[in-house]
């Protein structure tokens, strides 16, 4: 384990030494101490480590990570792992806004609650939030999956794509073009196996499966006041 | 006299000046449709522009260069501010973000091709970055976009530049949509969307708002690429000195200014000809932002929307801008709208100069189009060099103006060598009236 004081070395260090971790590196350990609710915390990484942030992080922590497993020991900002192409972050404590916005790939777990726009534009990432999600979560959620155990605010899944949406708890809205689908078997798999890789303990029949309407696909007059 | 005339005298026909064949042909679209009119460019009317402005040239009291013997400079970096590695252009004109996916990968390439071969830089659009534009342009700039369609750490390090696009002149404000028929499955794969359906692009960021968080998204993308890369921030032309502030106060390396002449793939047309103003008002309340904040130089300014000859050049950088860029005018130096496309064009329904829908795919010229058999219309080599031919020409023209003011670098050029030929232009330009001292709003 290597430890990284961020309040003595500063957020370049701190970046510069992460992200020139290659492939093969033999330092596969690190830990961020004082992370002091910092920006850009472990930002653009690109090799199998794994780094652990002992404390709570301030905007776009883990942003664009590859194959970096990013454990964070407290809450984050806005943004946490925006934009995620591979690898794993996982939140201890709650999550600001956006958290996983626009993410491509890997997986990104937030044991505590996520607040609004959770999974903006989502792109292919998998996210499973253990608590509640806040308003207009997954809006325009092209790819990939949300997992929540807990409740989902207003206007879920608004202008939704082809993401696919679980919720345990109850939903306070719908947005526009998301409706409530059947839970087949090939879901329930999938779920099950969303929860185990996120180390969460819960029942996948249990959840409800939210998705695209597809209806505002093809630009049609009839629709206008739903865009 | 009671006798009736057998004929009596009437008016002639008069059409309104307010509902216009033009108005009334709309009209009748709308009311069959249902649908606002979708289409590509910049607004089409009539509005104060650079044609509006005069260079002085030299005279008793100043003295020219001679022309093609004494140097007139047209070299410039952008990116001086924080960035470690600068971009060096040859010439003060950039080619503006334009997607794959609006346009053909031959177009893209021969965009790439032509400002290569010109010694400029090329710029991505809202569908990432293709491997035309990238092997084909030797200074790539990348466009980061609400949508973030394509957006990869990967392409991010491999540009020399990263634009942060906050808003465009055709339609500040406003999101995009690539309508179906645009949607290869190349496109498709490229925005992680299925093949043929409608992509809605954002108008606003999805992990940013205002100035304050743009900052630190500045900070984190500068930390991903190592600081090495320039960050400019585009914004559309509608608030220019408070946005140009707000952009310097955010970190940027650069501005880049978009005027309402300025094109888009795709926009309503009441969003294009009514939202936004003209480039002409925006360059000098930028240019006073970044005065007043002691960065004139030092963070660069780009204007753009309407660029069409050296003479358009030479008065936005006599005006303050450290460089240009082009869009329209550059599709147009590829064969957009050509005439020996006439044929075609007829039976769009349409005319060569007029053609606008470039949302449709069917471009006859090979380049609004993802169209496999109108795509191979354009070679991009052939293309390329008509792009740098165009450069080359309006570098001429603008150091052939820059020589006539006495100025050994086109930068050199200032407010000072101009005057207006209209009021409004005077007003919006600040510079005077020609033949009077006088510059609406300053007094006599």
């Amino acid at each position: 384990m290597t430890t990284i004081d961020l309040s003595e070395n500063g957020l370049r260090h701190l970046n510069e030494t992460l992200q020139s971790q290659t492939q093969g590196t033999n330092q596969q350990d690190w830990e961020i101490i004082n992370p002091r609710g910092s920006h850009a915390i472990a930002v653009g990484l690109d090799a199998p480590i794994h780094v652990t942030v002992s404390g709570s992080t301030g905007y776009y922590c883990g942003g664009m990570n590859k194959q970096a497993s990013i454990t964070v020991k407290g809450s984050v900002g806005p943004g946490v792992a925006e934009n995620m192409m591979s690898g794993m972050v996982v939140v201890e404590g709650d999550a600001s806004q956006y958290a996983g916005a626009t993410g491509r790939g890997g997986t990104l777990v937030v044991r505590g609650n996520a607040a609004s726009r959770c999974g903006i534009s989502m792109k292919g990432i998998d996210i499973v939030v253990e608590g509640n999600i806040g308003h207009m979560s997954a809006f325009m959620a092209q790819r990939g999956n949300l997992v929540v155990l807990g409740d989902a605010g207003e206007a879920l899944g608004d202008s939704l794509y082809e993401a696919r949406l679980y919720v345990r708890g109850t939903v306070k809205s719908l947005g526009a073009d998301c409706i409530e689908k059947e839970m087949r078997p090939e879901h329930l798999a999938q779920l099950a196996e969303l929860l185990e890789r996120s180390g969460t303990d819960a029942d996948p029949s249990t959840f409800r499966r939210y998705g695209s309407a597809r209806q505002l696909y093809h630009f049609n007059v009839d629709n206008a006041s739903a865009y | 006299m009671t006798d009736k005339p057998s004929k009596l005298p009437r008016t002639i026909p008069v059409q309104s000046a307010t509902f216009t064949p033009a108005v009334n042909a709309e009209i009748r679209r709308a009311a069959a449709t249902g649908i606002y009119d979708i289409r590509g460019g910049g607004t089409k009317r009539s509005v104060p522009h650079f044609d509006d402005l005069l260079f002085l040239g030299a005279s008793i009291s100043r003295y020219p260069l001679e022309g093609y013997r004494e140097k007139c400079a047209t070299n410039i970096t952008l990116g001086t501010r924080f960035a470690k590695t600068p971009i060096e252009l040859d010439i003060p004109i950039t080619i503006a973000g334009m997607s794959f996916g609006a346009l053909s990968g031959q177009a893209k390439e021969a965009l790439g091709r032509g400002a290569t071969a010109a010694g400029t830089s090329t710029t991505t659009g809202d569908g990432g970055m293709t491997e035309e534009e990238r092997s084909h342009s030797r200074l790539l700039v990348y466009q980061y976009l609400p949508s973030r369609y394509g957006m990869n750490p990967d392409d991010l390090r491999r540009c020399d530049a990263i634009e942060v696009v906050v808003g465009q002149g055709a339609k500040p404000g406003g999101g995009g949509m690539l309508l179906g028929q645009k949607i290869s499955d190349r496109v498709a794969g490229m925005r992680d969307l299925p093949a043929g359906i409608d992509q809605r692009s954002a108008c606003r960021h999805p992990d940013w708002t205002g100035p304050d968080d743009l900052e630190i998204k500045i900070l984190e993308l500068r930390e991903i690429t190592g600081w090495e890369k320039p960050i400019y921030v585009k914004v559309g032309g509608a608030r220019p000195y408070f946005d140009t502030a707000l952009a310097v106060k955010s970190g940027a390396d650069v501005v880049v200014l978009d005027g309402m002449q300025g094109g888009t793939a795709a926009t309503q047309d009441v969003f294009i000809e009514h939202v936004g103003i003209p480039i002409l008002g925006c360059i000098r309340p930028a240019v006073q932002a970044l005065q007043d904040l002691g960065m004139h130089r030092k963070v660069q300014l780009i204007v753009s929307g309407g660029i069409r000859n050296g003479a358009d050049v030479a008065k936005a950088l006599a005006l303050g801008a450290d460089a240009v860029s082009i869009g329209t005018a550059a599709l147009i130096a590829i064969g957009d709208n050509d005439p020996k496309w006439e044929d075609d064009y007829q039976k769009l329904g349409t005319t060569a100069g007029a053609y606008d829908d470039w949302h449709e795919g069917m471009d006859p010229a090979g380049i609004t189009t993802q169209d496999p058999k109108l795509a191979a219309r354009l070679d991009p080599i052939m293309a390329g060099r008509q792009l740098a031919n165009y450069l080359k020409v309006l570098t001429l023209e603008a150091q052939t103006i820059a020589r006539a003011c006495g100025k050994s670098h086109v930068h050199n050029l200032e407010p000072e060598d101009l005057c207006a030929l209209t009021i409004e232009a005077a007003a919006m330009a600040r510079v005077p009236l020609a033949g009077t001292n006088w510059i609406p709003g300053k007094g006599f």
